[in-house]
C-alpha cells in the first residue's frame, strides 16, 4: 500500500479501531486483502501497538480512579543513561506512562490508583525507594476534560439544522 | 385616501407571488419536529470551521476591527483570492477591478443575474440544481429555462442538451459543477465542448464553482480557465464548502471588469460590503487553511466511497459522484415518488434525505443524500434505509 493510503488507514483506525477491514477497504478504494496485509504489517512493525478503548471512568461510579502525574528527578547511570531507571519504573503495573522530559525534572510518570492513599503509598514506598530517584513531586488530576484527543465532557453536538439546501 | 385595506394579493408584487414556496420547506418542518433523526439532508460540511480561522476573527474583533470594508471587500483578501485562482485553476484576475467579495456565493448569483438581465431575457438553468437559481432569475426579471441533464449521462451537461434550449432570447446560462445535488463534475474536454456552443450563441456564463475544492478523482477545471472563456464568464465561489464556513457568509465573484463593476454597483447599494469578521476569517483560510481543507476532503472521499458501495449493496442505483458531498441514488425501483419515499423514510425509519424533485423535475426519481456526516451516522442510515427497502419490496 502506498504511503499516503497507509497514513489514511492509520487515521481511520486511530479514530475507530473497530472498523472492519471491509469498510476500510471501501473507504480507501482498495481491496480487503491489501487492507488486511497492511494492518498486519503495521502491527508487526509496532506502528500499530494496541487497540485500547477510551473509557470515561468518571461515569462508572465504583471505578472512580485517582490519577497522578509525578515529576521525578533521577541520577542517570553510566552507559545506560536514563533507560534503565525508566524501565524499572514502567514495570510497575500501576504506572500508566513514563516520559523522559526536557527541563526541570527528568521523568514524568503517570499513575492510576483506586484512592489517593494508594497513590501516595506507591510514591513513598516504591518510587522514592528506588536507588537513582533523587526527588518526586506529585500532582493529582482533579478533572479530565480531554484525553488522547477525545473530549470527554460534552459530546460535540451537531449545530446544523436537520435539512438545508 | 381610501380606508380600505389592500388584500395580500394586491399588496405583494406579481413576481413574488409567482414564485412557489421552497419545496424543501415543508420537509424541513417535518424533519425538525422529530427526535432522533439521522440526517443525510444537510447541504453543508459536518466540520466546524477550523480553529485558527475562528481565532483570527476573534482576535480581529478584540482589536476593534468592526467597521465597513471597501465595497468590493478587503483588498488583501481580493489579492489572496486572485493568487489562489491563478495557482489552483490557472485563471488570472486583477484584484483592483475583476473581483468582488460577496455575502456568500448566493449573493453573487443574485447580483450577477440582476447585472445582466433585462425583463424577458432567458437564462438557461442546468438542472438538477441548487434551489435558488430559478427563483433568483425570476426576481431579476428574467425567464428561467430548464436544461435537464440525465442519469444516463451521469448528470453531465451535453452540448446537444444545451443547444436544444437556446432561443434568440437566451442571454446567459447558469450551472454548478461539481454539482449540488448530483455530485457530478465536468472534465476539461466536456467543458470545452460546451464552450463551443456558448461561443457560437454568444452567451454569458455564470459558473457556480462553490464545490471546486471538493473533487475526489480528478482536479477541478474552472470554466473561466478555458481559452476565450474568461471574458464571458462570471466565476462564483466562496468559503462555505471548502473551509466549512457556511455561517460566515463569505463568497466572491470574479469576471470581466464591466460585469464585476456593474455587480459592485448593486452590491454597494444593497449590501454595502461583506461582514469584516468573515473576511478576516476567509483571509486566514486562504493563507493557512489548505492543510485542514485537504484533511476534510480526504474524509469526504472515504465516506463517498463507502456510501456509493453501500447503496449498491442495498439495491439502489447510484452513479459515482466525483465531487461535492452528495450521493444522488435513484429510487425508481421502489415504485414511489421521491417525495413519498423521503416522507415515509423519515416517519418510519427516522432518516432524513431530500427528495430530488426540489432540485428540478429531472431529480424527481432520486433522493439527495449528503455524506457530510460521521461514518457512524452513515452506517446507521444505510442500515435503516435497507430495512425500509425490505419492508416496501
Amino acid at each position: 500500500m502506498e504511503r499516503e493510503k497507509q497514513r489514511e488507514l492509520l487515521h481511520i483506525l486511530e479514530e475507530n479501531g473497530r472498523r472492519s477491514a471491509e469498510t476500510i477497504a471501501t473507504m480507501l478504494g482498495t481491496s480487503i486483502e491489501e487492507v488486511k496485509e497492511t494492518i498486519e504489517k503495521l502491527e508487526k512493525e509496532k506502528i500499530i501497538i494496541k487497540y485500547p478503548a477510551i473509557v470515561n471512568w468518571e461515569k462508572v461510579d465504583e471505578n472512580d480512579l485517582v490519577t497522578a502525574m509525578i515529576d521525578v528527578k533521577v541520577t542517570p547511570k553510566r552507559e545506560v543513561g536514563f533507560d534503565e531507571i525508566a524501565e524499572r519504573i514502567y514495570r510497575f503495573p500501576e504506572v500508566q506512562s513514563v516520559y523522559l522530559m526536557s527541563g526541570a525534572y527528568d521523568l514524568s510518570v503517570v499513575i492510576e490508583g483506586k484512592t489517593m492513599r494508594q497513590v501516595a503509598q506507591f510514591v513513598s514506598e516504591k518510587l522514592s525507594a528506588l536507588d537513582s530517584v533523587i526527588s518526586t513531586t506529585t500532582h493529582f488530576i482533579l478533572k479530565k476534560y480531554k484525553h488522547d484527543g477525545v473530549i470527554l465532557e460534552k459530546p460535540e453536538d451537531d449545530k446544523r439544522m436537520v435539512v438545508t439546501p | 385616501m381610501s380606508m380600505q385595506q389592500m388584500t395580500t394579493n394586491q399588496r405583494l408584487s406579481r413576481t413574488i407571488q409567482q414564485i412557489p414556496p421552497s419545496g424543501i420547506r415543508r420537509f424541513f418542518e417535518l424533519a425538525s419536529s422529530m427526535e432522533g433523526v439521522v440526517s443525510l439532508g444537510v447541504g453543508e460540511p459536518d466540520f466546524v470551521t477550523p480553529w485558527h480561522m475562528r481565532e483570527a476573527a476573534i482576535t480581529s474583533l478584540e482589536r476593534g476591527y468592526t467597521a465597513y470594508t471597501s465595497n468590493s471587500g478587503m483588498y488583501e483578501l481580493r489579492e489572496e483570492i486572485c493568487r489562489y485562482l491563478s495557482s489552483s485553476f490557472g485563471v488570472g484576475y486583477n484584484p483592483n477591478n475583476e473581483v468582488l467579495i460577496t455575502v456568500g456565493a448566493s449573493e453573487g448569483i443574485d447580483i450577477a443575474l440582476r447585472a445582466l438581465l433585462d425583463p424577458g431575457d432567458e437564462v438557461l438553468v442546468v438542472e438538477p440544481c441548487y434551489v435558488s437559481y430559478d427563483p433568483v432569475v425570476r426576481l431579476a426579471g428574467g425567464v428561467p429555462v430548464a436544461v435537464r441533464t440525465s442519469l444516463e449521462d451521469q448528470f453531465k451537461l451535453t452540448p446537444e442538451q444545451l443547444e436544444a434550449q437556446i432561443t434568440d432570447r437566451t442571454k446567459a446560462i447558469i450551472f454548478c459543477f461539481p454539482n449540488n445535488p448530483t455530485g457530478s463534475i465536468m472534465t476539461k474536454e466536456e467543458l470545452n465542448a460546451l464552450a463551443r456552443v456558448i461561443e457560437k450563441h454568444d452567451l454569458i456564463v455564470i459558473s457556480d464553482e462553490i464545490y471546486a475544492e471538493l473533487t475526489y478523482d480528478t482536479d477541478h477545471t474552472s470554466f473561466a480557465s478555458l481559452p476565450g472563456m474568461k471574458d464571458r464568464t462570471i466565476l462564483l465561489s466562496g468559503f462555505s464548502k471548502a473551509f466549512a464556513m457556511t455561517g460566515w457568509r463569505i463568497g466572491y465573484a470574479a469576471g470581466p471588469e464591466d460585469i464585476i463593476q456593474a455587480m459592485v454597483k448593486i452590491h454597494q447599494y444593497t449590501m454595502l460590503c461583506a461582514p469584516i469578521m468573515g473576511q478576516v476569517a476567509a483571509l486566514e483560510a486562504l493563507r493557512h487553511g489548505m492543510d485542514e481543507k485537504d484533511r476534510m476532503v480526504e474524509s469526504y472521499r472515504q465516506r463517498r466511497n463507502y456510501i456509493v458501495k453501500a447503496f449498491e449493496q442495498i439495491g439502489l442505483t447510484c452513479h459515482k459522484p466525483e465531487g461535492a458531498f452528495y450521493a444522488f441514488p435513484s429510487i425508481a425501483s421502489s415504485g414511489m415518488t421521491a417525495e413519498d419515499f423521503a416522507e415515509k423514510l423519515i416517519l418510519e425509519q427516522k432518516v432524513a434525505v431530500v427528495p430530488g424533485g426540489v432540485f428540478g423535475d429531472g431529480g424527481a426519481l432520486h433522493i439527495r443524500c449528503s455524506y457530510a456526516t460521521s461514518m457512524e451516522n452513515l452506517e446507521i442510515a444505510i442500515e435503516r434505509i435497507d430495512q425500509f427497502l425490505q419492508k416496501h419490496k
